[in-house]
């Protein structure tokens, strides 16, 4: 099913219910060819998105995390999406500064009648993670550690 | 200090009206000043201003809300005051604060690089242009400027933003704040500065100094970094966590912060926390042109939105 050549990279998507989450299940409907290594985590609002979840991830290891919601005004909860877009924004300027490749993290805006952006969408993001690579390994020691027990 | 007689006498004047006052007093040595909860005359004479006073005592009002309480404050403290007075977490009617302007407080720390030793501090005078510390039968002459605390170079609020009693002659000669820090440490590459980061945090002994002395966060017995549900953090003392809990601190600081500096000045180690949280202040005003704590009307930026931002464009990437 995958048409991404080589090893797949960790990728983290929160998406809302009521838009994204519709709007990728409308591309797997219509049978379009996307990457896999998006792993999806469905939320009800993107409203409900604490910057806190995106810094867990990446902290965690992730190679790269989407945040996808209702388009601004097409929120299910009317503004749930215009709090977010604050949150997510100054989130994103502030990756930098702990050395941390701001690329990695992409918020965007897809409706669940969007498929074919869906796909647009997370084929690009996903093309930019493998053009970064693997996310560097912040702690050797841990990982070595984590290695010796498995 | 020229107006220190004035200010006792001013809180003299004000304590039978309220529960204690807040202030600053000799601590156990010449360089170290303690803060002190004034309940009586004799209280009042313990009372000390110079430029050793460096706690932020905004710190201690959201525990004291519903009682009278008087604090006495420099002109970056008041901005802590304005921000949590602007979130309702003290009330105005209970509050006297007493000011007066400030030139700069010492940073102990950059007095400790100058010194080498501070275990046993004899004497020390300070004024505006020199600080002598005595210590170890040695006397140091150090220029004021080189160990003031970073954020008085920077000061834009010498002058009280907000007062009950003023004491002394408004300032008005705010320096200005570029963000250099800010803008320097991010033309590293980010190879150094993630392995700055990893090299500071490294050193944390997770005692939450940063969070206890910070006047903006409030809920320190329901700290996400402690709860268990939701389970945030470990208790292993890993890189990983200690960088996460800086994210945290970060993050839940975002447009409130009043870059009083304490978490930088309480930290045992001497992690400079305050790049963080100025890089984040940096983004905000550049994003939606707001400063925290100078307002008490405002909302701050993160607890609202414009259908239209200006400044953000989520389509173009």
């Amino acid at each position: 099913m995958s048409d991404v050549t080589g090893t797949e990279l960790r990728i983290v998507g929160f998406l809302c219910n009521w838009c994204s989450y519709g709007g990728a299940d409308t591309a797997g409907v219509g049978r379009f060819q996307q990457p896999t290594d998006l792993r999806i985590i469905r939320v009800p609002c993107s409203g409900r998105i604490d910057p806190l979840f995106v810094l867990k991830s990446l902290v965690n290891g992730a190679d790269g995390v989407l945040v996808s919601g209702c388009h601004p005004r097409d929120c299910h909860y009317s503004e749930g999406n215009f709090y977010a877009r604050r949150r997510l924004e100054v989130l994103k300027r502030f990756l930098p500064i702990l050395g941390i490749d701001e690329r990695r993290f992409e918020y965007t805006w897809v409706s669940a009648s969007e498929g074919q952006k869906w796909k647009t969408v997370v084929s690009s993001f996903t093309e930019r993670i493998h053009e970064l690579g693997p996310a560097p390994v912040l702690n050797p020691a841990l990982i070595k550690q984590a290695e010796a027990i498995l | 200090m020229p107006n220190l007689e004035e200010l006792k006498s001013a809180i003299k004047e004000h304590l039978p009206d309220l529960d204690m006052v807040i202030g600053w007093e000799q601590g156990f040595d010449p360089l170290r000043t303690s803060p002190i909860f004034m309940r009586s005359e004799a209280d009042i004479d313990k009372l000390i201003w110079s430029p050793l006073c460096v706690h932020n005592l905004a710190t201690y009002l959201p525990n004291l809300k519903g009682k009278k309480v008087g604090i006495v404050v420099k002109g970056c403290d008041s901005r802590s005051i304005v921000e949590l007075l602007q979130e309702k977490l003290i009330n105005q009617d209970d509050l006297t604060i007493f000011s007066m302007p400030c030139d700069g407080v010492v940073s102990i720390r950059k007095i400790q690089n100058a010194v080498g030793d501070l275990d046993y501090v004899e004497a020390v005078e300070a004024n505006a242009e020199t600080v002598k510390v005595t210590a170890d039968g040695k006397t140091y002459n150090l220029k004021f400027e080189d160990i003031a605390a970073s954020k008085c170079g920077r000061c834009q609020y010498n002058t009280p933003l907000i007062s009950n009693v003023f004491i002394g002659e408004p300032k008005n000669e705010p320096k200005e704040d570029n963000y250099d820090d800010v803008i320097a440490f991010e033309q590293k590459s980010e190879e150094e500065r993630r392995a700055f980061w990893m090299g500071e945090m490294d050193k944390c002994v997770r005692c939450y100094a940063c969070r206890n002395a910070c006047p903006m966060c409030v809920c320190k017995d329901h700290c996400v970094a402690q709860s268990r549900d939701p389970h945030w953090l470990t208790q292993e003392d890993t890189v990983e966590n200690k960088w996460f809990f800086q994210m945290i601190h970060a993050m839940h600081l975002a447009g409130r912060c009043t870059e009083c500096g304490e978490c930088e000045r309480s930290c045992p180690v001497g992690i400079p926390l305050l790049l963080l949280k100025r890089k984040l202040n940096k983004e905000i005003d550049e994003l939606f042109d707001y400063k925290a704590g100078t307002l008490i009307d405002a909302t701050p930026p993160l607890q609202a939105f414009k259908v239209e931002e200006e400044n953000i464009n989520e389509r173009g990437w």
